[in-house]
């Protein structure tokens, strides 16, 4: 079937299609034995002691005590405030007690449910609201405040402002905790080979696992090897996470120097993996007599459950977002990530700026519509251009093209005309949403922090391998990465292999997070292989490589959060219409059209498919995927009860672009993989909310919770357009 | 427990627990790692195979219910004309992200294109939503499936 044979063809298609590829799950190795963790069952407490049934001959228990004099009980993600084992106190429900390894996996669980706990409970701190009201005392600190930040643009005392404005509109908005339900589960084999200890995971940062856990054991990175196995998804879950399911791991083989899989069932993964951050928003807009806006103040907390790992980064995120793609003349606001009694919240697709994007569009919408003007009409006027100041008081550096973004799904979509007809209450909705995300690390973050390095070589058969650390989980990286190489070296893609990443082969080239793999080491890999083209006849076989510059003359201050905090970034637009059976509240999505600047597609068809599964991801978040903790514990367990979007749930997507093209990106290409999903929750919520004339202001809302607007909810208007 | 059936078109024979799960005796006893195991209770489709021509998910049947029966996995789909013709197309069309709902989905691909080689986009998306996928948004999947049946079509189409 050769002629059916198509280039464009993504590198892992034809393997991961045919279940050829290989997940950590599917290997393995002579001699391999099970693990699965013990876990606290409180929320909060001390653990008095924890008593073990006789284990059977081959099975092992180990945790903190086992820890040998020169290891600590750490994880070090940021900080180093993540214990590797309870030890003594469980902070959350699921924290990890110890480890219990054995061959029979159907034994090793029947005996990790004998073993047996007690507990001195305290009153845990669930929400936010718990956790301001330091609820059972304070967790950390005296205020149970991980981090805080504070920006603030514009001339002119905020306060004042309020003061003296002919209207302040307040407003409080809220979001819920997001499982990323990634299709394979968390898990990863360690062994002991060389003298080194070997991971083979399924995540998105290896350098990150090493440095993480290298200490438990009293170890060096470099003692450490980790192997990047096809991941089955991770969307920011197997970022920090994989850290906390290899710490345990290198203890049990730093005594068995054995094969050791640890897999966590779903009901495991579900309960006892990080999430995404629940938000509060509380906006505060004065306005003149005629509508428009003179100052946004705005208080953003963060649930980050109990501890940091990387939540200091994601309320920055979310705080740098707050103005959304628009320009006041005075903004501020302050920002606070929360410590509960919950699973830690940490990195998912958007990293904080769903949230805050998800708020200050539901809250333009709704002043427009106070005003009696389209909403799409009255964001216009406040759209951020190149130039202008942004709330950290660096410049937007780019093109931003917004307008054309706006002209293009209103057009494709018929916005106006049905934004008319429907009106409000009429069953029908149509909705609307603005959203934009800051590419890569913030600020000098890729130069300070990062210090990102990519090697490239030409080998004696003709071929080019890449070598970096950035992971392959789906997004299409291992693909766009060849097209860029082979582009620059004017040699077939079929040429340019790249290789799931191993610690001990590839330079470190950061975290493939943040949107920066295809803009920040994909740029250095072209950069790379210029070189390696105007050396390539030098050798038969050659090696170049590449560094980041951060470009001169756009500053940041890390201390202050001032200056430029993104040199580029990602623009969409996205509309939605949805039609609501009133009677039952059943909702159906009948269209969705998006537009997106991401500066230039490597590869069309991935960039296509990234736009089509995040909005799809943010319409989940917005509609049926609740997750609610009660007293500490998540309610929902499985796929058959946290409901992530079907084949039937979603239209066919209309996708529409208006690309500038990124300076210092590769081909142009700036990052898109979070901006896809920071919208669409934004544009659903408009939507519905029209539909049912009803004032929406949280995420999510499964049927139950839109009857309940139905029934109790504010009216959005009162006149019937 | 000796439990025989038809795996893949062979005859096999396994001494087993008969609770051990179907999904559990393929990957594990055959080494049938293209099926794989997502939700564990038969809702997301990453286990599926085909058991005596029906589309089942194997996280939830015991191996004793298989006794005597006709197994086939994707290890066997993929060396039909029509498996091929599915993954080939799924490559062209964009469909695979993380890959990890894929093998699941070409199963229910290739149950629905058996049983209907024409379909229409909105009787595809019937078809797989049985299968869940966190990446795709399932558009391009749909498209896939829709550019396989057009391949096969036009395969017929040639041989007269
Ligand atoms: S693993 Fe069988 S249906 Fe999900
Ligand atoms: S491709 Fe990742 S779950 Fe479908």
């Amino acid at each position: 079937m050769a002629d059916m044979r198509n280039d464009k063809a993504r590198k892992d298609a034809i393997s991961k299609a045919s279940g050829r590829e290989t997940y950590v799950g599917d290997l393995s190795l002579d001699g391999m034995i099970y693990a699965c963790l013990v876990r606290t069952s409180v929320p909060r407490g001390i653990i008095k002691s924890i008593t073990l049934p006789p284990l059977p001959d081959g099975y092992y228990y180990f945790d903190d005590r086992n820890i040998p004099e020169n290891g600590r009980n750490e994880l070090w993600m940021i900080q180093k405030d993540w214990k590797c084992f309870a030890a003594g106190s469980s902070g959350y429900v699921g924290e990890t007690i110890g480890i219990l390894c054995g061959p029979d996996r159907t034994l090793l669980y029947s005996l990790r449910d004998q073993i047996k706990v007690e507990y001195e409970e305290q009153t845990p701190a669930v929400s936010i609201e718990d956790s301001l009201a330091l609820v059972g005392g304070p967790i950390i600190g005296e205020n149970n405040y991980h981090c805080t930040v504070e920006l603030q643009a514009g001339d002119g005392d905020i306060d004042e402002i309020m003061k003296n404005a002919y209207r302040v509109v307040e407003e409080k908005f809220s979001t819920g905790h997001q499982e990323h339900m990634h299709l394979e589960t968390n898990g990863m084999m360690v062994n002991y080979e060389d003298g080194k200890y070997v991971y083979y995971a399924s995540c998105q940062c290896p350098f990150y696992i090493r440095k993480s856990v290298a200490g438990i054991i009293g170890a060096t990175p470099e003692d450490i090897i980790v192997r990047q196995m096809s991941t089955g998804g991770a969307f920011g879950g197997k970022e920090h996470f994989p850290d906390v399911v290899a710490g345990p791991l290198i203890l049990a083989e730093y005594y068995l120097k054995k094969p050791i899989k640890l897999i966590f069932n779903r009901e495991e993964d579900t309960q006892f993996s990080v999430k995404r951050h629940p938000s509060v928003v509380k906006f505060k807009t004065a306005l003149d007599r005629k509508g428009n806006i003179l100052a946004m103040d705005s208080i953003v907390y963060y649930n980050a459950g109990r501890y940091l790992a990387s939540s200091y980064i994601v309320i920055q995120r979310g705080c740098m977002h707050i103005e959304g793609v628009y320009k006041f003349p005075v903004a501020r606001t302050r920002g606070y990530s929360m410590a509960t009694n919950t699973f830690p919240s940490c990195a998912f697709r958007g990293f904080g700026a769903p949230q805050t994007i998800f708020a200050v569009e539901t809250h333009m919408t709704h002043i427009a519509e106070k005003l009696g003007v389209d909403p799409v009409e009255y964001k216009r006027r406040y759209l951020i251009k190149q130039g202008d100041t942004t709330i950290t008081n660096g410049k937007i550096v780019e093109n931003v093209r917004t307008p054309e973004l706006i002209e293009k799904v209103c057009k494709a979509s018929d916005y106006f005309e049905k934004s008319r007809k429907y009106g409000f209450g009429s069953g029908k909705g149509i909705g609307f949403s603005l959203y934009n995300h800051g590419g890569a690390f913030t600020g000098n973050g890729e130069s300070a922090i990062i210090k990102a390095v990519v090697k490239v070589c030409k080998r004696k058969d003709g071929t080019v391998l890449i070598k970096a650390g950035q992971t392959e989980m789906g997004q299409g990286f291992s693909s766009a990465v060849c097209r860029i190489a082979a582009k620059t070296l004017g040699i077939p893609y079929e040429k340019v292999i790249y290789k799931y990443p191993d610690t001990s082969v590839v330079p470190d080239s950061g975290p493939t997070a943040a949107s920066r793999s295809t803009m920040v080491p994909g740029n250095l890999v072209m950069k790379a292989c210029e070189e390696l083209k105007a050396r390539w006849d030098e050798a038969d076989e050659l090696e170049c490589e590449a560094h980041y510059e951060h470009p001169e003359g756009y500053p940041w201050d890390q201390a202050s959060f001032q200056g430029y905090a993104y040199l580029g970034y990602g623009w969409g637009a996205c509309v939605v219409e949805v039609e609501v059976d009133p009677r039952t509240a059943e909702t159906k999505i009948k269209g969705i059209w998006s537009a997106h600047d991401v500066g230039n597609c490597i590869d069309p068809l991935i960039v296509h498919g990234q736009v089509n599964g995040g909005i799809a991801q943010g319409i989940g978040w917005a509609s049926t995927e609740l997750l609610e903790n009660k007293g500490g514990y998540f309610k929902q367990h499985s796929m058959s009860d946290y409901i992530i979007p079907t084949s039937m749930d979603l239209p066919a997507q209309e996708v529409y672009y208006a690309n500038e093209p990124y300076k210092w990106g590769p081909y142009g290409a700036k990052g898109m993989g979070e901006l896809v999903f920071n919208g669409s929750g934004a544009a659903y919520v408009d939507a519905l909310s029209r539909a049912i004339n009803r004032k929406i202001d949280s995420i999510p809302n499964p049927t139950e919770v839109i009857m309940g607007h139905i029934l109790h909810s504010e009216k959005l208007t009162e006149d019937k357009r | 427990m000796t439990i025989e059936f038809s795996l893949n078109c062979e005859h096999v024979s396994i001494d087993v627990d008969p609770t051990k799960r179907l999904l559990d005796v393929l990957r594990d006893d055959f080494g049938l790692t293209g099926v794989k195991e997502g939700c564990s209770e038969g809702e997301c489709g990453a286990c599926c195979v085909l058991l005596n021509g029906q589309l089942v998910t194997s996280c939830i049947i015991p191996i004793a219910g298989v006794h005597g029966q006709d197994v086939r996995t994707i290890e066997w789909v993929r060396t039909t004309r029509l498996g091929e013709t599915i993954i080939q197309s799924y490559a062209d069309g964009g469909a695979v992200q993380c890959g990890f709902c894929i093998p699941g989905m070409v199963m229910a691909s290739y149950y629905l294109l058996s049983n209907n080689p024409n379909p229409t986009k909105k009787e595809i998306r019937k078809g797989i939503s049985g299968n869940m996928c966190r990446c795709t948004g399932y558009d391009l999947i749909v498209e896939s499936i829709y550019l396989a049946a057009k391949r096969v079509g036009e395969l017929h189409k040639a041989r007269g």
